[in-house]
């Protein structure tokens, strides 16, 4: 519980109604959408606009009290878990567009829009807005920038970073921010707009930003390619893009995975199948056209088993819904679902999901990987029960390792889930113990007292390399 | 409290939960708030606080369970399957366990629950003393009188949209077997419901007609019981299972291929009987006998009757009628059937259906909730009539009771009485059924 006078000092900021310290409010904001992590905050605070964010930051500064800002917790690293106490600061009420500018096609916005009521705004006026992260229902605008989220349509357009062109944003001593603007170039200084982006909460709260729109494309095609052999799928994505295409999406699943969508969505999908590659490209229709077939040569080149192009819009969704029913099919099995999030370079695609499914045997778990074959970023997805203490154990070990693999073939701990509390013991093996010390330093810059978002991204003890050093 | 939630609560469920946020667009109180506590997420994790000991199921606590609609739109959106309608209902029973209700709620509810809804004659008599007060003047005298207005607004507002009562259910007016026109398709029971026996008795009476349009012969067993759902909601689940058993045993005995309900909140517990006793013996093989042939009338009419001819809206004016359709939650998110009911109305000749923006999002009827939780409940009911009343439709058809009498508190309320009128599905296009001859149906 924070001292009388603080928390009379937040209701007044706010109102009665926007501070809460209820034990409601504070089971319900303990957790976010990473299993097993949970942490009572001290006090739940909901603003509703820049000015109330800045009094409230200068005054739970002054005591010393951390703060976590907080979308809608779909974050899958702990980013929002409150492990250091404090007040959860909930970005909802600031969810308003606050400008469309047609000339420059930029859009200016609260933090807490939603991803998905900003992308249907955006489309309503013939713009588009690519980044697009499956949880973008739920999601907010915030919340994605702080992760620096990613989606299917990343391979092509880039994820979260590359439309984020200003920002406003609240320091950790009270004081407000602008960076970057309205502007497709500014090299006036450091970037603080991209180093604010995928900050995870714990160098500024942002609560404003401009944001990149563009024209969307003409046209769109779907297909689906699948595998007896694992290389094959990995070569066709190689030689895609050596063929100096890039499609719009390019989604992988392995076997475990087919397995499991099949018994869940009854598609029909060839349950020996190594691989199966989900293809969309989009722009002018001859371009995609002759994208699609070029594609389509390659997929027969490495002898994929069977190929599908979808006649029509709705034989494409019959494609897509294959990919889309992977993490839905893999949540039903067991109680506790445990979704990772490890990149490699994409020629390594192949070599990494085999050693996932070693590591699996290894360790005697499951674990099913499917994810966005085109830039690397795969999800092997454990499917445990939260329980079994034996397994969860075995769960945790099979992922360090997996994280290991990673690194070695040249890739990293978290292509967009972000680092958190789950990822923070990994972080070194990514950066290095020089990287961690200048990233200590400018978070000691932007946060001298470590108020915000304290406990993550920096981990007190970097896990032990067991076998690693060798690449 | 604490244990029995504890022993109440179903542990694998709370723990299916992966708090992956899902559901919290789909929920209307969350919508409505935008706090995590009133999203389905928010109340899994507070149940789950109470099992685990992190929480005391306190005061707020059980107003949060009492604050869930119970729409269960939660659940066809939920990636993790996760059964939030059967937690929801342990977290009810486990507080009604132990409820403090002040005398005069307890009388109430126990007058409610035990004395009047498992009591047919006790309801018909509930249905005579509505009629006789809605008939005899007195109620002139009571509106007169001013009286009503010592009683809560949305209460005396009720008053004023509650359809006319009858004693005369559909058994006293049409017995209880009624032929299938033509050749008939199959034998069907028909679960008539207590408030649509009452309130709507004339939807009834249609649907067992349109039901015999469409080739099924019908029996309507005199003895069966209320469904128990208003019970099963509000956490009287003993009485629900008391229940459920007479109607297992009624309708085993009807020798029927389907049981067919015209309300989505009866018909929505009638398919999960076998979950309601899943934990009886004796009755469980019985129960699951029973849900797998619960069937809604617009499916069943769609899917395996002989789709009536309907005749054209109003013959002498050729613009088309203007109708929309608001869904019943339980009929939706539980029965699954949300494409038949619209179906059928397309056939009408001569009508334009307009979706209404957001169809799909519970009215805020949800059996007592109106009443219980008028503010709520009434916010949800304005953003509904909002988009209502965008469509222009003349007729604003539903497929539940409950939402029948919100829609036209609703209208009452936006004053749109004079444009727009809520009706039962079934009575719309029986009411436009090409006349054929009818068999005698002893309604004179
Ligand atoms: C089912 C599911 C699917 C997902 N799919 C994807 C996907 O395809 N791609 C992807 O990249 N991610 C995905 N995610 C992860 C998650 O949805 C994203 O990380 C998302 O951006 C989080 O948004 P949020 O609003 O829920 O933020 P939260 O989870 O509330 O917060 C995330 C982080 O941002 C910080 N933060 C939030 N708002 C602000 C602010 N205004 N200022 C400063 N810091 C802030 C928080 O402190 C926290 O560290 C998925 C998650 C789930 C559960
Ligand atoms: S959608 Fe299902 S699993 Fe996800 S938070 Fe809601 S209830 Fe839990
Ligand atoms: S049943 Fe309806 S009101 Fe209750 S949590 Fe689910 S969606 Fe929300």
């Amino acid at each position: 519980m924070l001292d009388q006078a603080l928390s009379q000092k937040l209701r007044q900021i706010v109102g009665e109604n926007y501070y809460r310290d209820d034990r409601e409010a504070l089971v319900a904001h303990s957790y976010d959408g990473t299993p097993m992590l949970q942490s009572l905050p001290d006090g739940v605070i909901y603003p509703d606009n820049t000015q109330q964010v800045a009094e409230i930051i200068k005054h739970l500064a002054e005591h010393r009290v951390p703060v976590v800002t907080r979308g809608s917790g779909t974050n899958l690293s702990g980013g929002t878990v409150p492990v250091h106490g404090g007040v959860v600061m909930v970005m909802h009420r600031m969810n308003r567009i606050l400008d469309i500018d047609l000339q420059n096609l930029t859009a200016t916005v609260q933090p807490g829009i939603l991803t998905g009521d900003f992308i249907t705004h955006i489309e309503s006026l013939g713009l588009f807005y690519p980044p697009d992260p499956s949880s973008m229902r739920i999601s907010t605008i915030g919340g994605n920038i702080a992760e620096c989220s990613g989606g299917l349509r990343g391979l092509k357009y880039g994820t979260t970073k590359d439309y984020v062109i200003g920002l406003e944003a609240v320091l950790a001593s009270g004081e407000i921010i602008r960076t970057g603007g309205k502007l497709m170039k500014d090299v006036a200084g450091y970037d603080l707009t991209k180093l604010l982006v995928g900050s995870e909460g714990t160098l500024a709260v942002i609560t404003e930003a401009t944001l990149k729109l563009v024209p969307p494309p003409k046209s769109k095609k779907t297909m689906i390619a699948m595998y007896k052999d694992l290389y094959g799928a990995a070569r066709t994505v190689s030689r895609i893009i050596e063929a100096k295409m890039i499609p719009a999406t390019l989604e992988f699943m392995d076997n475990p995975t087919i397995r499991v969508v099949d018994d869940y969505a009854k598609l029909g999908l060839k349950r020996d199948m190594d691989a199966i590659l989900l293809i969309e490209q989009d722009g002018d229709p001859e371009a995609v056209e002759r994208d699609i077939e070029r594609i389509r040569e390659i997929c027969e080149s490495e002898k994929a088993d069977q190929i599908e192009v979808a006649k029509n819009q709705e034989h494409a969704e019959k494609l897509l819904t294959a990919r889309r029913s992977a993490f839905t099919a893999l949540a039903r099995l067991r109680p506790t679902t445990i979704l990772e999030d490890a990149t490699v370079p994409r020629s390594q695609i192949a070599e990494m999901v085999l050693r996932i499914n070693e590591i699996a045997q290894k360790y005697n778990v499951t674990i099913a990987t499917f994810g966005h074959a085109g830039d690397g970023n795969l999800h092997p997805t454990a499917t445990t029960d939260a329980r079994d203490a034996d397994e969860i154990h075995r769960v945790e070990l099979a992922f360090e390792e997996i994280f290991e693999a990673a690194i070695e073939l040249g890739g990293t701990i978290t292509g967009e889930h972000g680092v958190g509390m789950v990822k923070a013991p990994y972080l070194e093996w990514k950066i290095g113990k020089t990287g961690i010390e200048i990233m200590r330093g400018i978070k000691q810059a932007f946060d001298p007292h470590n108020l915000l978002n304290p406990g993550k991204m920096f981990a007190n003890e970097s896990r032990k390399r067991v076998v690693l050093n060798r690449a | 409290m604490a244990k029995s939630l504890h022993l109440k609560l179903d542990y694998d469920q709370l723990t299916n939960c992966m708090r992956c946020g899902f559901c919290l667009p789909a929920c209307p109180t969350y919508r409505e708030t935008g706090v995590e506590p009133e999203s389905p997420r928010g109340r899994i994790a507070l149940m789950k606080a109470v099992a685990d000991g992190i929480m005391d199921p306190d005061l707020a606590f059980q107003k949060q369970m009492n604050h869930c609609l119970g729409c269960r739109a939660c659940e066809p959106v939920c990636p993790a399957d996760v059964k939030y309608g059967q937690l929801i209902e342990q977290a009810r029973d486990a507080i009604e366990d132990h409820a403090n209700h002040s005398v005069s709620v307890n009388g109430i509810r126990k007058l409610v629950f035990q004395g009047i809804f498992p009591h047919r004659k006790r309801l018909k008599w509930l249905g005579r003393s509505l009629f006789f007060y809605q008939k005899s003047g007195l109620r002139k005298v009571v509106r007169g009188s001013g009286v009503m207005r010592l009683f809560p607004q949305h209460l005396s507002e009720m008053e004023r949209i509650l359809p006319e009562a009858t004693a005369r259910g559909v058994v006293e007016r049409l017995g209880t077997f009624y032929p299938a026109k033509g050749e008939t398709i199959a034998r069907v029971a028909f679960f008539r419901g207590c408030i649509m026996d009452v309130l709507f008795s004339e939807t009834n009476v249609n649907t067992v007609k349109l039901l015999s349009e469409a080739g099924f012969e019908v029996v309507i067993p005199n003895e069966q019981a209320c469904c128990g759902a208003l019970h099963a909601h509000s956490g009287e689940m003993e009485l629900a299972k008391q229940l459920a058993r007479t109607n297992l045993k009624v309708f085993k005995e009807a020798g029927v291929e389907y049981i067919v309900s015209n309300a989505g909140g009866c018909g929505a517990l009638l398919v999960e009987y076998d979950h309601l006793l899943r934990e009886d013996p004796e009755y469980h093989e019985l129960a699951k006998w029973f849900a797998s042939r619960v069937i809604d009338v617009s499916l069943l009419v769609l899917e395996h009757g002989r789709i009536p001819e309907f005749a054209q809206a109003n013959t002498d004016s050729s613009e088309p009628l203007t109708i929309t359709y608001q869904d019943s939650c339980h009929l939706r998110n539980v029965m699954k059937s949300s494409s038949a009911p619209r179906q059928l109305m397309r056939q009408v000749a001569n009508v334009r259906f307009i979706e209404m923006k957001e169809s799909d999002r519970c009215c805020g009827s949800a059996g007592i909730y109106n009443v219980t939780q008028p503010q709520m409940s009434g916010q949800l009911l304005e953003h509904k009539m909002e988009h209502a009343n965008r469509t222009g439709a003349k007729y604003l058809l539903s497929s539940n009771p409950g939402c029948l009498l919100q829609m036209k508190l609703g209208i009452h309320r936006s004053g749109v009485s004079e444009q727009m009128e809520a009706k039962h599905v079934v009575d719309f296009l029986y009411e436009r059924i090409v006349e054929t001859p009818q068999p005698s149906d002893g309604t004179t």
